[in-house]
């Protein structure tokens, strides 16, 4: 009953790596995708879901614990021809010119020379970089560069493009340009591509160019949800039936959050185990200041604070899911409104900011109050790095486990509960005041 | 580019792993197997016939050539060497845990060890011709280059960026083509940097390897070094000023035709974004560019790399996780071999010196190592209180540093042995201590590693940083203190470490050292190991080799690796 315009098929995927300490930890949990004909579809999550670990398994770079990938109805065991990749740092051989680099994959399909030259030259003529194929790649500019990476992809003639977060390292100008380009290649028939697997992790540009956008969760990396994206091209982000799309991806993603932190709460004592994101207290402090002044005055929607801040979802999720775990905020359908408690704090001084601060880490981050009841215990007052992250590798991977560590640090210095020395590796209740 | 320090720092601990000893072991044991067979071998070979070296400098130019091209060979070998050694070692996991404490060791071990006790072996190769006195010499000069650039290498294997390993596979490369087109352009430029360096420590070892004795095995190859080493025997110093003439012809001519085209071609090769100022220029690699002829000749030679990129299939299945019960009998046989080898070979090892040594001697030994440790720490201490400051001042000025930088690269290159016999013959003319006067010669050679890495890092020190000293009035001691010193620190350790790596070996030149009848000995493990070679006496090499390897690696683990650690953690300018 396979559609016969089916490209790629992914069923029942899986990836675990094992852990440090036995055991295995999952990233990618039964995950189901299709891509057919003229299609391009959107892998949205956070970093962290798996979105990238499913790319890679698409790719043939990396296999799945279980499941299948098939493609055009062969199985994928390897990097297989007419499935290309661009690469969010571009992956460019600074050693090789702009035409050696986009001829590069032609040699390994051994054509002859003649014809390897000619659809190199058609390829960065297509792309736009004609005039620079002797130049060497750190000679050009980010977005010059992201196009000799697209130009390489497309001269192997793929069926299916994987672009991995490919216009997330540069400006948003050259950013939007290289997007609108594309997507007019693409929208003319130009491009000798049948589908794009595109991961991202921009809301707005998973909607101006996706058909289909899937919404990756984390712990372990799923597919929560699929929204279908029918508006026609070329789309612009003004338009109200754009925003009411961005508005419901906005939803979701929070609602996801709120169903996982209510079944973390249903498992006591599994609170140590959460890993902690990379949120410095300052950005806290500047995301409950700009809630708290006009024009929200303590109550905001999510997407507008995004656009308006020019926050990535990476930076935007992780702040607002803190303030929401320290009870500063709320969440709520894509709203975020400020509690009492993060009013009182938008208008204290900064003492009584770190005292607001200290006292919802005691209450609302349980290795924040592990670590100062451990330190209180013990005589000397202080305890080695190893203790905790120890502990915390019982439930995440050890690069997690370090991450959660340094901001537990950071968030522990600026509440002033305790002290760290990196040096010495050795947590302390001393300032060195 | 990083330049990091000639020995393993992967690791912070200082104790040997199970792995480290190992390797201890198998590389004494080698040792004593060569030893072993030189005693059977030494007797038949008394005195090669080789015609006598000339000091007319007439001779010279054929003498420089010969010994110019022994380096090449050599240079060659130890290339074939690191590419298939490191990548060995950094490709299989199970190899590299052995591979990479061995070449640990094998650094450690003086390269003038090596000379002793393999050159009978390889005149055995080739008996009653100058065959085996070459490949003596060769080998000799190879141990001297080897182990850094491999080393190098696998550094730079480890640290291939994973996107551009994915992009080479998904764009059908197969590993053979990755290796040629991914991972040894990548480690190209830390590569030729570490054959210039190993090019400086050859050109001490080649004068040294050329005129050798062992017992009464005496080997003389006409090259630049056997003709010193008859200019010291005759007391002839101006033969010594001619021969040092030829050094630097020679040393300039391997500069402008071999590394400034190789360091101008590799800048390509850079990873780095930015583009660097003033690119390296080179009028050899010009000319070689421009010439048709190189062309015509290049070209086939290119069409059938890349033919062979294709012979393997393109696509390779990636491969399926192997069952875990299958995955450790693999390991417990691996390990059970190895082990079976180490038991082998520790009893190898303690038969051979046991058989002839006492434990008196043994200790005797090692007090002898430890005056040669004192004088390459003191040595090496008054060479950075020297150094480091006028590195300092030159790499913060950027005219300077251009005019400095590559004359402490060549005095790096200069073989601080040539220069011996002037200072002999003033010590003996001023009848001085030769166990204090003797010890400045270890460190002649290899002070400079200090002064350039020093250059090198201050240099780099950031613009703003110093104008943040000079805005908030930083100036005198603290401004040493707390601005250049720790900016140029995990640079000056490089340097210090390769300084003191090349000091240990400059010992067993410089504490016996001979002008005409006058022989000058001061106390010291060099001196041993060089006595030792002189009377034949294979127990006490091996015995000598060994102290000196493990001090070296002892003082590598105590103390420079854990300030390596230290200073990357502390002081990198990310």
């Amino acid at each position: 009953m396979e559609a016969a315009d089916t490209l790629l098929d992914v069923r029942g995927v899986r990836r675990s790596f094992p852990k440090a300490g036995g055991g295995d930890l999952l990233v990618l949990d039964d995950v189901d995708l299709k891509l057919v004909d003229g299609e391009i579809v959107g892998l949205l999550g956070r970093s962290g879901s798996g979105k990238s670990t499913l790319l890679r398994i698409i790719s043939g770079l990396s296999r799945p614990t279980s499941g299948s990938v098939t493609y055009l109805g062969r199985g994928v065991d390897g990097p297989a021809p007419g499935i290309a990749m661009v690469f969010q740092s571009f992956a460019l051989f600074p050693w090789l010119t702009v035409l050696e680099n986009v001829q590069l994959g032609l040699e390994a399909l051994a054509l002859p020379p003649k014809e390897i030259r000619a659809r190199a030259l058609a390829a960065i003529d297509l792309i736009g970089l004609d005039g620079y194929e002797s130049a060497y790649p750190r000679e050009l500019s980010g977005g010059m560069r992201q196009r000799v990476g697209f130009a390489r992809a497309l001269v192997v003639h793929p069926n299916i493009l994987l672009m991995d977060e490919p216009f997330s390292a540069l400006d948003v100008l050259t950013a939007e340009n290289l997007r609108t380009d594309f997507l007019d290649l693409w929208q003319e028939g130009q491009l000798p591509i049948k589908g794009v697997i595109l991961v991202t992790h921009n809301i707005e540009e998973a909607v101006l160019m996706c058909d289909r956008v899937l919404l990756f969760a984390s712990n372990p990396g799923h597919i929560a949800t699929e929204i279908k994206v029918d508006l026609p091209q070329p789309r612009h982000r003004q338009d109200p039936a754009f925003l009411a799309i961005v508005d419901r991806i906005y939803v979701e993603m929070t609602a996801h959050r709120a169903e996982r932190a209510q079944r973390h709460e249903r498992f006591p004592g599994t609170g140590i185990g959460t890993v902690l994101p990379r949120v410095s207290a300052n950005l806290l402090s500047g995301l409950i200041e700009t809630l708290a002044a006009v024009p929200y005055s303590g109550k905001a929607d999510l997407p507008e604070v995004a656009s308006k801040n020019q926050l990535e979802i990476d930076e935007l999720f992780p702040a607002a899911e803190t303030l929401q775990m320290l009870r500063l905020a709320e969440l709520e359908g894509g709203d975020i409104k400020l509690t009492a408690t993060g009013k009182r704090y938008a208008e204290a001084d900064l003492n009584t900011r770190k005292e607001i601060f200290a006292r919802a880490l005691m209450s609302y981050v349980p290795l924040a109050a592990r670590i100062r009841r451990v330190l209180d215990e013990r005589v000397n007052h202080s305890a080695p790095k190893t203790r905790f992250l120890d502990e915390l590798e019982d439930y995440m991977a050890p690069q997690a486990a370090e991450e959660t560590l340094r901001t537990v640090v950071s968030w522990g210095r600026f509440g002033e509960l305790f002290a760290y020395d990196d040096e010495h590796r050795l947590f302390s209740l001393e300032n060195p005041a | 580019m990083r330049i990091l320090p000639p020995v393993s720092i992967e690791s912070r601990g200082f104790l040997p792993s199970r792995w480290d000893v190992l390797a201890a072991l198998l590389v004494l044991s080698f040792l004593v197997l060569f030893a072993n067979l030189s005693q059977l071998l030494v007797e038949p070979l008394t005195r090669l016939a080789a015609a006598p070296v000339s000091l007319d400098p007439s001779h010279l130019p054929e003498y420089a050539a010969r010994t110019a091209v022994r380096m090449l060979i050599a240079l060659g070998v130890s290339l074939l060497f690191t590419f298939t050694y490191a990548t060995l070692a950094a490709k299989s996991e199970r190899a590299g845990r052995l591979l990479i404490p061995l070449l640990d060791i094998l650094q450690s071990v003086p390269i003038l060890g090596f000379i002793s006790v393999t050159v009978v072996f390889f005149l055995s190769l080739a008996p009653g011709r100058v065959l085996g006195a070459e490949l003596a010499a060769i080998f000799a000069i190879f141990t001297s280059q080897a182990w850094n650039m491999a080393f190098s290498f696998y550094q730079s294997l480890r640290t291939v960026p994973v996107e551009l390993t994915e992009a080479g596979k998904l764009f059908g490369l197969n590993a053979w083509a990755r290796f040629w087109r991914i991972e040894v352009p990548f480690a190209m430029p830390s590569l030729i940097w570490n054959m210039m360096m190993s090019m400086s420590g050859g050109w001490f070892f080649v004068v040294a390897s050329e005129a050798i004795g062992v017992g009464n095995t005496t080997v003389t190859l006409p090259g630049i070094g056997s003709y010193i080493a008859a200019a010291i025997a005759q007391s002839n110093l101006s033969a010594i000023y001619w021969a040092i003439g030829a050094m630097l012809i020679v040393i300039l001519i391997y500069d402008q035709l071999l590394f400034r085209p190789l360091v101008a071609w590799a800048d390509r090769f850079r990873f780095d974004e930015q583009q660097s100022e003033a690119p390296p220029r080179a009028w050899a690699l010009t000319m070689l560019r421009r010439s048709r002829l190189v062309k015509a000749v290049s070209n086939p030679g290119s069409a059938l790399m890349s033919w062979t990129f294709r012979l393997a299939p393109p696509r390779m299945p990636v491969r399926h996780l192997q069952s875990p019960v299958w995955q450790r009998t693999l390991t417990i046989g691996w390990n059970a071999s190895i082990f079976a080898l180490a038991a082998f070979a520790a009893w190898r090892i303690g038969t051979f010196i046991a058989a002839g040594i006492s434990l008196a001697e043994a200790l005797h030994c090692v007090g002898l190592g430890f005056i040669t440790m004192l004088r390459v720490l003191v040595l090496i201490a008054l060479a950075s209180v020297i150094w480091t400051p006028i590195g300092i001042y030159v790499g913060l000025r950027p005219g300077l540093a251009r005019v400095v930088q590559p004359i402490a690269q060549f005095l790096a290159a200069f073989p601080a042995n040539l220069l011996f016999p002037v200072a002999v013959s003033l010590i003996v003319a001023f009848s001085l201590d030769p166990d204090i006067w003797l010890s400045p010669l270890m460190v002649l050679g290899t002070q400079w590693y200090i002064l350039f890495n020093v250059i090198a890092g201050a240099s780099t020190l950031p613009m703003e940083l110093r104008d943040v000293g000079a805005n908030l009035g930083v100036s005198g001691w603290l401004w040493w203190r707390k601005v250049a010193l720790p900016g140029v620190f995990p640079f000056y350790l490089t340097g210090a470490i390769t300084a003191s790596g090349g000091s240990w070996n400059a010992a067993i030149v410089a504490e016996v050292a001979t002008w005409g009848s006058h022989t000058l000995h001061a106390h010291g493990l060099g001196a041993y190991i060089a006595e030792a070679t002189a009377a034949g006496d294979f127990r006490r090499i091996v015995l000598g080799i060994a102290v000196m390897s493990l001090l070296v690696t002892v003082v590598n683990r105590v103390l420079w690796r854990p300030l390596y650690s230290h200073a990357e953690r502390r002081f990198r300018l990310a």
